[in-house]
């Protein structure tokens, strides 16, 4: 079939984006609409002792002023934190409340004090800058181990030292007594740097009240518009369920960033309830470096030890992770369940430890960013080989081979049970694919030309299709995380699929439709997929951690499923026929060995006319289904990085980059190159270019592209793919996931390739020019000067 | 609030008028800086004085052994100027290298120049070539012009008119892009002229661009990039940010100069 599983069909939704025809939050025009904008706190810590807002209401065209504590009057509740953690001691988190706007305290450069309504967005804007702020400065913490460090600024008065969870995974004791008799022992402290998100759509919001059927609707840029309306409703007061639509119209990417539900759209709901107006609030690129939640922003101190063999026999890491200023929803399990859990990587560790100290720091929330918390474990794994191998003059891909699991599924150390895979072979494609054979004579021809050659791997694997309900529940999760569909057969034949998946730039409109044309041997033409409306579809998990193929579409086939089996009783019942030897093949429904057969068309006439179906069956053809998958999925790869530095400037160039992966069954393999080449895009950004930079007091240093350096085109090579797949047997498509995976597996490859490019494995993300020239001045390289 | 009144006159002498009269009037010339520098609220002028529409301001000429490039000639014109290509590549060059399309689009020389901004390429060309700045009062040398970052010798309602270069023996430009703004975190205009080798630096200095006189005295005696193998360049009064930090500037200073040499033509 040219267009179901497996065939590289053009994306559908591409001919509304490409024209410019899609529509998105910022697009939508209601009648009485007013704008908001938002005063900030202007210091990364402060008490606010007064709003003085008479300047700004003075100007003709200001609607409104209104501030935090009106909004605590009014019933509206805190922020809430999506996942509890309980501390190694027993005790659960500690963590500041986090009012949508400041109360008493500001306590981040950025955190909402007042919303200002107007009839204009740019009146909006200047009337938010006419607003004056009586506050006192206080002390701040900023860096995450000055946050943690004795005497620190306290964020919060109720958190200790700053201190939300103190937690663990893995056997202690076990991990100190095969690293005291181990034959060679790697320590290594890393940063993983702090990232912003920067989707291209930034966050907006239009908040409609409707007094008379005391209803409200909000359009949002969400990646989860039902999480979006429960939390709202149930937690945040804003309105009951039944009396609140929430609608994520096309939204221009998320990486994460859009799962939460920010003080802003909070704060339009209820201002649009306060003014009688509909409220429209965009962030600017200015307010999304201050405000989007960040990504990682790790410390992690790694201790890995070997036997004589080469093979590991403990790892053990240590880190302190920036939270910010307040709990963003899945902030807590990001550094624990997201990261201490795939700390055994593709190896066969027979002991492990991971304690992760969650810290406050007077800077914006931090929260899962594209891969959450896998990064972060990827990265301290797959340096920590890297450099083992270095330290045990062993070849790294050999070591890696010596510690690969083999046998699955294969149970960890640490919780998860990984389903399939086949690393060697993963491995031999990529080191094939990259010519690793020829890099020596790559290396010299650089080093003739003054240039320093490096190559780096990293063999990863992570966690997808997110998560067990269960599972997650007795690991501290508030929600259940499975997914819904709903497959509806007009009766014409043609099929609509309603899915609690959400789609901002993953291709959903396509590869969706693909599954039901396969199945259905219908084109694809004439499947459709709506989402993003808690109107039409009746609840949903969303999108992140690489769930809509492994859940979301997971769901999908078991309502076809069911779609197929009322269609077969359908078919037997008008063919005559034994309901056991009906087929569904090439969009036809026929007796198997005869040539008596339905179109798939007649089938759905037939279900909605009525008039002779088999007794006792309902009419029609519609069939919903949740899906709550067994275990998470677990896509796996081998990635080479190769490099070459220029010594005299520090810069650095990507010669090739080769990615083979295990994502287990590919819907279309277009789309995923698509996903593979974003994700390793942004994971050469972590490595590379991008860091988010606060100065003592808190101010953000990059708040702009001037300072922020995002990947351009030129910055990345043409990348070399390819897949070996292992589908995955515990859901039934055999799909993994891959929307994260580049990220996941890619930035230790590159730092990788760079320390064996300078001769020093003491390097931080971002390698920057003067981070890699600044290395190369504490290196004695033959060849570092010349 | 925040209301600005929009000239474009069509003669120096109309452009002089219409900044005469303003209460804060501004010079506007491609505006890259300047617009938005205003969408920031960093500046709010209350007139624009839009010297694009000048007859001939944005003419390239050649004679007496110069060029002479109007002041609104945009980046993108100087880059494809045949003369500047034949008489002084390197400049071509720089113009070529400036930001992206969009800005070598709509920025022009004078508006870069009279700027001053210490990240800027233009300068470093200006001060290198010795080149002389034209107003519609006076002529200024290059050594003059330049007064620290951006700062420079014009006065109220001084309008740059054109920029004339000397055409040297060689020349060549080399820049290390700041890796998120792309603007020259050191960038270095190499000069062999009638008076003797000249090496401006910019992107580097507190005080916006300057002369590297170890550099000259160096290429002086022989204009090859080896020469430079054993000159380093202090510290002292380089800018530092995250980017790069004083000393990583100094060094960049003495790298970028050996490619503006090898680059020379």
């Amino acid at each position: 079939m040219s267009e179901g599983i497996g065939a590289r069909v053009a994306r559908k939704e591409d001919r509304r984006f490409i024209t410019g025809k899609g529509k998105y939050t910022d697009d939508v025009r209601v009648d009485n609409q007013a704008y908001a904008a938002f005063v900030r706190c202007p210091v990364a810590h402060a008490k606010i002792n007064g709003v003085d807002a008479s300047g700004a209401l003075a100007m003709e065209g200001v609607i409104a002023v209104h501030t935090g504590p009106e909004m605590k009057e009014d019933g509206i509740g805190d922020l809430i934190t999506g996942w509890a953690i309980t501390s190694k001691d027993g005790n659960p988190m500690q963590c500041g409340a986090w009012n949508p706007m400041v109360t008493t305290y500001g306590r981040y450069v950025g955190d909402a004090v007042a919303i200002v309504v107007a009839e204009t967005q740019e009146l909006a804007r200047r009337a938010a800058e006419a607003v004056e702020l009586d506050y006192e400065e206080l002390p701040a913490s900023i860096g995450v181990e000055d946050a943690f460090a004795d005497g620190a600024a306290q964020v919060h008065e109720n958190v200790p030292g700053n201190l939300i969870y103190d937690w663990e995974i893995g056997d202690e004791a076990k991990v100190a007594e095969a690293l005291a008799s181990a034959h060679h022992v790697t320590e290594l402290k890393m940063v993983n740097n702090r990232l912003s998100p920067n989707a291209m759509e930034p966050r907006s919001a239009v908040a409609i009240f409707d007094e008379a059927e005391d209803h409200y609707t909000l359009y949002t840029t969400s990646q989860n518009p039902h999480v979006a309306r429960l939390v709202l409703s149930a937690f945040y007061n804003v309105a009951p369920e039944h009396k609140l639509r929430v609608i994520a119209p096309d939204v221009g990417g998320g990486f994460g960033s859009k799962i939460y539900i920010y003080p802003e759209e909070i704060t339009c709901l209820w201002a649009s309830m306060k003014t009688g107006r509909s409220v429209k609030w965009t962030s600017d690129r200015s307010e999304a470096f201050m405000t989007d939640a960040h990504g990682r922003d790790h410390v992690t101190k790694a201790t890995m030890g070997f036997d004589a063999g080469g093979r590991i026999v403990a790892f053990k890491t240590d880190t302190l992770a920036n939270i910010g200023a307040y709990v963003s929803l899945f902030a807590t399990v990001t550094p624990t369940y997201l990261h201490g859990t795939l700390l055994s990587g593709c190896y066969d560790m027979p002991a492990i430890y991971g304690n992760v100290k969650a810290i406050h720091t007077n800077t914006a929330p931090v929260d899962a960013y594209r891969g959450a918390g896998r990064p972060e474990a990827t990265y301290s794994i797959e340096r920590m080989m890297e450099t083992a191998a270095r330290e045990m003059g062993m070849d790294p891909a050999e070591l890696r081979r010596k510690n690969f699991i083999t046998e699955f599924p294969y149970q960890t150390q640490v919780i998860l049970q990984y389903d399939s895979g086949d690393y060697h072979k993963t491995l031999d494609m990529a080191q094939e694919a990259a010519d690793v054979a020829g890099f020596a004579a790559r290396k010299a021809e650089a080093a003739s030309r003054g240039k320093l050659r490096g190559l780096g791997y990293s063999t990863f694997v992570e966690a997808c299709g997110i998560a067990p309900s269960a599972a997650v529940g007795s690991l501290g999760s508030a929600v259940g995380l499975w997914e819904s569909a709903e497959v509806r057969v007009n009766p014409v034949g043609s099929v609509e699929i309603l899915t609690g998946s959400h789609s901002h730039g993953q291709g959903h409109e396509t590869t969706f439709a693909q599954v039901v044309a396969d199945r259905l041997g219908i084109p694809l033409d004439n499947v459709s997929v709506v989402h993003g409306d808690t109107d039409k579809v009746q609840f949903g998990m969303g999108t992140y951690g690489s769930r809509s193929g492994p859940v979301g579409m997971s769901a999908i086939v078991k309502a076809l499923d069911k779609v197929e089996a009322k269609a077969k009783k359908i078919a037997a019942h008008t063919l005559e026929a034994s309901e056991d030897d009906i087929v569904i093949e090439n969009g036809e429904v026929k007796v198997a060995g005869t040539d008596k057969s339905m179109a798939w068309h007649e089938i759905g006439l037939a279900a909605y006319i009525a008039h002779n179906l088999p007794e006792g069956m309902e009419p029609g053809l519609k069939e919903a289904a949740f899906y709550d998958p067994l275990n998470f999925s677990f896509p796996a790869g081998a990635l080479i990085c190769e490099v070459e530095v220029d010594p005299e400037t520090g810069v650095t160039d990507i010669i090739n980059f080769t990615a083979v992966d295990d994502f287990g069954t590919i819907i279309n393999p277009m789309i995923v190159e698509g996903q593979v080449h974003g994700g390793v895009t942004q994971g050469i950004g972590q490595a590379l270019l991008e860091q988010v930079v606060y100065d003592e007091s808190g101010q953000l240093i990059t708040g702009s592209y001037m300072d922020y350096c995002m990947p351009r085109a030129d910055d990345v090579p043409s990348y070399n793919l390819d897949h070996n797949a292992t589908p995955s047997p515990l859901n039934p498509l055999g799909l993994k996931g891959c929307g994260e995976a580049g990220a996941i597996g890619s930035p230790p490859a590159v730092i990788n390739a760079i320390t064996d490019a300078i001769g020093t494995n003491e390097l931080q993300m971002p390698a920057t020019p003067l981070a890699v020239w600044t290395a190369l001045q504490s290196v004695k390289t033959p060849m570092a000067a010349e | 609030m925040y209301q600005t009144k929009y000239h474009k006159p069509g003669s120096v002498e109309d452009a002089v008028a219409a900044l005469g009269v303003a209460e804060e009037g501004k010079i506007l010339s491609g505006g890259q800086t300047l617009l938005p520098t205003m969408k920031q609220h960093l500046a709010a002028p209350t007139d624009l004085v839009d010297v694009r529409g000048i007859d001939g301001m944005d003419a390239i000429s050649v004679s007496d052994g110069a060029v002479t490039i109007g002041a609104a000639a945009r980046h993108a014109d100087v880059a494809a100027n045949a003369d500047v290509q034949t008489h002084i590549p390197a400049l071509a060059a720089l113009a070529g290298g400036i930001g992206d399309p969009a800005v070598r689009a709509m920025g022009t020389i004078g508006g870069s120049v009279a700027n001053n901004d210490p990240a800027a390429d233009y300068p470093s060309a200006v001060l290198a070539l010795n080149a002389t700045v034209v107003t519609n009062k006076r002529e200024i040398a290059a050594e003059d012009f330049f007064q620290g970052m951006f700062a420079t010798a014009l006065e109220d309602a001084e309008i740059v008119t054109a920029l004339r270069f000397p055409v040297p023996t060689k020349a060549g430009y080399a820049k290390f892009p700041n890796p998120a703004s792309r603007y020259a975190m050191v960038g270095v205009f190499a000069a062999q002229t009638d008076g003797g080798v000249r090496v401006a630096v910019t992107g580097a200095g507190e005080d916006g661009v300057f002369r590297a006189e170890a550099l000259e005295g160096a290429l002086g005696a022989s204009f090859s990039s080896d020469a430079l193998d054993a000159v380093s360049i202090g510290s002292d009064g380089m800018l530092a940010d995250i980017h790069g930090t004083a000393e990583y500037r100094a060094h960049l200073v003495t790298v970028m100069a050996k490619r503006a040499v090898d680059n020379a033509v």
